[in-house]
C-alpha cells in the first residue's frame, strides 16, 4: 500500500493506493498517529486509489477517530468506490464518517 | 468437495498475501469476476487473521487452506489445529452504533458472513474447519 499525505489549509489529505489489509493496517495507523501527535486533528482520507479494505483497515480508521475525539478532531472520507464502498456500507461505517463526493467538495466544507 | 488447490504454512500475518494470492488464483481459474474475487479475498482474510491472532495463544502452529468446488459453488476450507473456535456462533455486532469492538474479531466475522453465501464450521480430529461458500457468477 502507498500513502501520500499533503497538508492543506484545513486538513491533512491522505491518499491511499492499493490494499489496506491486515498486513498494511499497522503502517497506516502509525502514519495517522504521527500526524495526530504533531497536532493535526482534521483528516481527509482519499480512497480513489484504494482497491481493497478489510476489517483491520476499518479498525485502524476507527482507532484514529477515537483518538481524535478528545481533540475535537475528525476524519472525513472521499473517493469511496467499488469493493471499498461495499465494505463501508455493510459494516455500518458509512454512518460513522462523513463522506464527500470529491476532495474539492470536502476541503470547501471541512 | 473436489479439491483444486491446497496450501499449508505457518499461521503468521506475513503469510497472508501468499494465502490470499493462492485462493484468488484458484477462484480466477473457475471464472470468478472481480466483484466476487474481492468478496472471496475479504472473507478469507478475515478468517485467516482470526486464526493468526487467536488460534495458537501458546505455541505457533500451521494453517491450511483448501480451495475446491461443491457442485457449482466455490468452497474454501480454512483449517487449524488451535483452540476450538466457532466463528459462525459469534454474536454479530450492531452495525449502527459505531462501537464494533465489544467482541474481538466481531467486525471481521460480520463482513465474512455478509459477503459469503454460506459459512460453516466443524470441529474434527482436534481441528477447526471453517468453510466459506460462494456461488459462481
Amino acid at each position: 500500500m502507498q500513502i501520500d499525505a499533503t497538508k492543506e489549509a484545513n486538513a491533512v489529505v491522505m491518499s491511499l493506493k492499493g490494499r489496506l489489509d491486515a498486513a498494511a493496517s499497522s503502517e497506516f495507523e502509525t502514519s495517522l498517529s504521527d500526524w495526530i501527535s504533531k497536532g493535526d486533528c482534521h483528516f481527509l482520507l482519499n480512497f480513489t486509489g484504494l482497491e481493497y479494505i478489510s476489517s483491520a483497515g476499518l479498525r485502524s480508521i476507527l482507532a484514529a477517530s477515537k483518538k481524535l475525539k478528545d481533540r475535537n478532531g475528525k476524519i472525513f472520507l472521499t473517493g469511496l468506490h467499488g469493493p471499498v464502498e461495499e465494505v463501508f456500507k455493510i459494516s455500518g461505517f458509512m454512518s460513522i464518517f462523513r463522506v464527500f463526493a470529491t476532495e474539492e467538495a470536502a476541503l470547501k466544507e471541512i | 468437495m473436489a479439491v483444486l488447490t491446497r496450501l499449508r504454512m505457518s499461521a503468521r500475518l506475513e503469510n497472508l498475501g501468499r494465502f490470499i494470492g493462492a485462493l484468488s488464483d484458484c477462484a480466477k481459474t473457475q471464472g470468478f469476476g472481480q466483484e466476487k474475487l474481492s468478496k472471496i479475498e475479504l472473507a478469507a482474510e478475515e478468517a485467516l487473521v482470526n486464526v493468526f491472532r487467536y488460534a495458537y495463544p501458546e505455541q505457533p502452529g500451521d494453517v491450511e487452506i483448501i480451495c475446491g468446488l461443491e457442485g457449482e459453488r466455490l468452497a474454501i476450507e480454512i483449517i487449524d489445529s488451535g483452540i476450538p473456535f466457532d466463528a459462525t456462533a459469534m454474536p454479530v455486532p450492531e452495525v449502527t452504533d459505531g462501537d464494533h469492538e465489544r467482541e474481538p474479531g466481531g467486525l471481521g466475522i460480520l463482513l465474512m458472513k455478509k459477503v459469503m453465501d454460506e459459512v460453516r464450521y466443524r470441529r474434527e480430529k482436534d481441528r477447526n474447519i471453517l468453510t466459506l461458500i460462494i456461488q459462481k457468477d
